[in-house]
């Protein structure tokens, strides 16, 4: 037994020369009455294991949607139409749903963006956290029952024996957000999927789950996607950010680059949109004008409507992710006029 | 009613929840003291930011001002009249004054409406506001101004991302023109881009109509950008108040700093080496909070004054803004480092 445990790990050794997970130009539509939206455009990113990758963007790009696709659970009637997701270098998606399925929590877990919504009202939370180590690992009622309450105090929920039995709505949001990183972390996954964890989150517990999510890190190695708006907690904790615009990755850089100089109009406004002490009592800078409509994509870059250095072939020619130096890519037909500005 | 008297005046609000343990026989074997003895006022034409640890209470506090749950004790004054004893008529009519926009998008848009039919609702429960010929217009306009199109008006609240559905939110809430707009975490599902949209367009509708908002947030920095006064909740409790200028640079609440040094500072440079004040222990359940000073557990100043003596939020020798510290001291944390 032990031998066989031994050669499972040589062989995931073998893994470690390649990305833990891999998006590969992926494309996912939903058709709806008025045409098909086209909500992911050809996204690409990679994680290392170990590795923080933040991925950033507007609301609408498609970033909950491309987590959705790597967990296996995106909702009917969306579909991918192109990609691949590569998971320690086995393509996701054309494996069968019972291949997929002990990937599921095991392998790769997920926090969700909707704490409430996903977690089921009519049982207790501490049940519904027991119940993850009853089906995966075959605990026992009692032993389940001592992993859950051992999970809610690692997350820092106040006396946690005495509310195993509480219900999902007699907690705050944070608590409820705090039972969904419990549950997601239960099983030790290679790689977690966190959309937006900590929003619901007062500052001084964001600190505490971010540190937390760092030590689980450290400790297993796991290969963390974080999705965030919010620019604070990407500058703290993430190794590499990638940028989505309507679909699509419009910045891929390591976190330094970024907010030193960003390559990309999007990412510049998005950086110079965080509240300043010195700007209070004015405008905040806004990027101007609408996110763009997935049925009537703008032609060329779908930036170009909202971008300041808009240029006729922006209009017509779909940037390409062009390569900016470094392990650095903008999708930008302007990149080098956007760095040297905010030198 | 004069002008310069606060639109709301909040005294004494108590709200506990009954604590039970059993499935089948529930017994009840305490209480969760989610609001406990809190008092402010709220002028006209001011944003009063509320901050606070994760379930200290910011919801509740909203819920009840919105006379949505019934206070354990204590008085909200609209315009002088005491709301939690409004019943029937009179409640309507409050509620037109004083409107909400939720923490949550997912679970406070009803998934069966359009949006337009979400953002209209307000006027099908108060049809004096909008005649009914020029409700779908009114409708397309508020889209308009949180920045959705307004030809999505007939799509359904799943589809739409979390960031829209929270713009479909204040749209409803603008659609009575209140006077007092209730914001519990309104941008925190929003980008960066739009979250600043949205906060602009909420400091115009307040110019324009001289609104009043209690502005519930945890990012300390919208908050510092959009509140005149800061109110800082602790345990059901509030443990600061004071201008902005007073709670982000000279705080003297060993929490208020706590809290301050905790927010994530947008910039990579130097993030390894960037100082914090890190909190011991756990928060404390609100089922049994601390004697004296409920902040005493996790605070390195506590002595034995703070567990037998409840801090009054009152002005402090340190400062002249009130601060429940009986050690109450200057420390400007944000621009320690
Ligand atoms: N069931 C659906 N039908 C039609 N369009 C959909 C559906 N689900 C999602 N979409 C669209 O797909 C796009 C991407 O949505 P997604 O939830 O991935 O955005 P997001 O980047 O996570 O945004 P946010 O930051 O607001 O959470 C959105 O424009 C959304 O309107
Ligand atoms: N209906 C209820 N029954 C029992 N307890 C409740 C109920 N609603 C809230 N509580 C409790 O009251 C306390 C305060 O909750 P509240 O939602 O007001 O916190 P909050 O400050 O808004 O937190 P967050 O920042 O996480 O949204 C929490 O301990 C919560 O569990
Ligand atoms: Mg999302
Ligand atoms: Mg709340």
């Amino acid at each position: 037994m032990a031998e066989v445990a031994h050669q499972a790990d040589v062989t995931e050794v073998g893994y470690q020369a390649g990305p833990l997970l891999e998006v590969d130009n992926l494309h996912v539509e939903f058709p709806t009455r008025d045409g098909i939206a086209r909500a992911v455009n050809g996204v690409s990113y990679s994680l290392e294991q170990g590795k923080t990758l933040a991925v950033l963007g507007e609301s609408g790009s498609g970033k909950s949607v491309t987590a959705q696709v790597i967990m296996g659970i995106l909702d009917e009637p969306g579909h991918v139409s192109a990609g691949e997701v590569r998971f320690q270098g086995r393509n996701l998606l054309t494996m069968s749903e019972k291949e997929r399925r002990p990937l599921r929590g095991n392998k790769i877990a997920m926090i969700f963006q909707d704490a409430l919504s996903s977690l089921n009202p009519v049982f207790t939370v501490g049940w519904q956290i027991a119940e993850m180590f009853r089906v995966h690992q075959g605990l026992t009622r009692r032993e389940a029952k001592q992993k859950a309450i051992e999970m809610m105090d690692r997350v820092r929920l106040p006396a946690a024996k005495n509310r195993y039995n509480d219900y999902p709505h007699q907690f705050s949001g944070g608590m409820r957000q705090r039972i969904m990183i419990a549950m997601a972390i239960a099983l030790g996954p290679d790689v977690l999927i966190a959309d937006e964890p900590t929003t619901a989150l007062d500052v001084t517990v964001q600190a505490q789950i971010m540190g937390l999510l760092h030590d689980l890190q450290r400790e297993s190695n796991m290969g963390l996607i974080l999705i965030t708006h919010d620019l604070g907690v990407v500058a703290d904790v993430a190794d590499d950010i990638a940028v989505m615009y309507a679909g699509r990755i419009v910045e891929h850089a390591p976190v330094h680059d970024i907010y030193r100089a960003p390559a990309h109009p999007y990412t510049k406004g998005l950086i110079e949109s965080i509240p300043r002490v010195d700007l209070k009592g004015q405008e905040l800078h806004a990027i101007k004008g609408l996110p763009p409509n997935l049925l009537r994509m703008p032609s060329g870059c779908a930036f170009h409507p909202r971008c300041p250095y808009r240029t006729d072939q922006c209009m017509t020619d779909t940037p390409p992710l062009y390569d900016v130096g470094g392990t650095r890519h903008s999708a930008c037909h302007h990149w080098t006029e956007v760095i040297d500005d905010a030198r | 009613m004069t002008h310069d008297e606060p639109v709301l005046q909040v005294r004494d609000l108590v709200k506990h929840f009954p604590l039970t343990q059993g499935v089948v026989f529930k017994r009840r074997i305490g209480e969760i003291k989610a609001v406990d003895g809190v008092s402010f006022d709220l002028n006209r034409g001011e944003t009063l930011g509320i901050v606070g640890e994760s379930g200290c209470g910011k919801s509740t506090l909203a819920k009840l001002m919105m006379a949505l749950e019934r206070p354990t004790a204590g008085q909200i004054l609209f315009e002088g009249t005491d709301i939690t004893q409004l019943k029937g008529k009179t409640l309507k009519a409050m509620r037109r004054k004083v409107q909400m926009v939720m923490q949550d998008p997912y679970t406070s848009l009803n998934p069966r409406m359009t949006v337009g039919d979400i953002v209209g609702e307000p006027f099908q429960i108060h049809p004096e506001v909008a005649p009914k010929g020029s409700r779908k217009q009114k409708v397309r306009e508020l889209l308009d101004v949180v920045g959705l199109d307004p030809d999505h008006i007939n799509r359904y609240p799943h589809q739409f991302s979390g960031g829209q559905r929270q713009r479909i939110g204040i749209a409803r809430g603008l659609a009575l023109r209140p006077d007092v707009i209730v914001c519990d975490e309104p941008v925190s599902a929003l980008d960066v881009s739009i979250q600043a949209q949205v906060i602009n367009l909420l400091e115009g509708l307040q110019d324009e109509f001289n609104l009043s908002y209690i502005f519930i947030a945890h990012d300390l920095s919208i908050v510092r950008h959009i509140a005149d006064r800061v109110a800082v909740m602790y345990l059901g409790k509030l443990v600061e108040v004071g201008s902005d200028a007073e709670i982000y640079e000279s705080p003297t609440h060993p929490y208020t700093q706590a809290l301050l040094s905790a927010v994530p500072v947008p910039d990579p440079e130097g993030r390894e080496s960037r100082e914090r004040i890190t909190l011991q222990g756990d928060p404390p359940s609100p089922a049994n909070p601390p004697s004296g000073c409920s902040f005493r557990t996790r605070c390195w100043k506590a002595q034995d004054v703070c567990a037998s003596e409840v801090p009054e939020l009152e002005p402090r020798a340190a400062a002249p803004h009130p601060s429940r510290c009986h050690f109450a001291e200057v420390h400007d944390v944000v621009h320690a480092s």
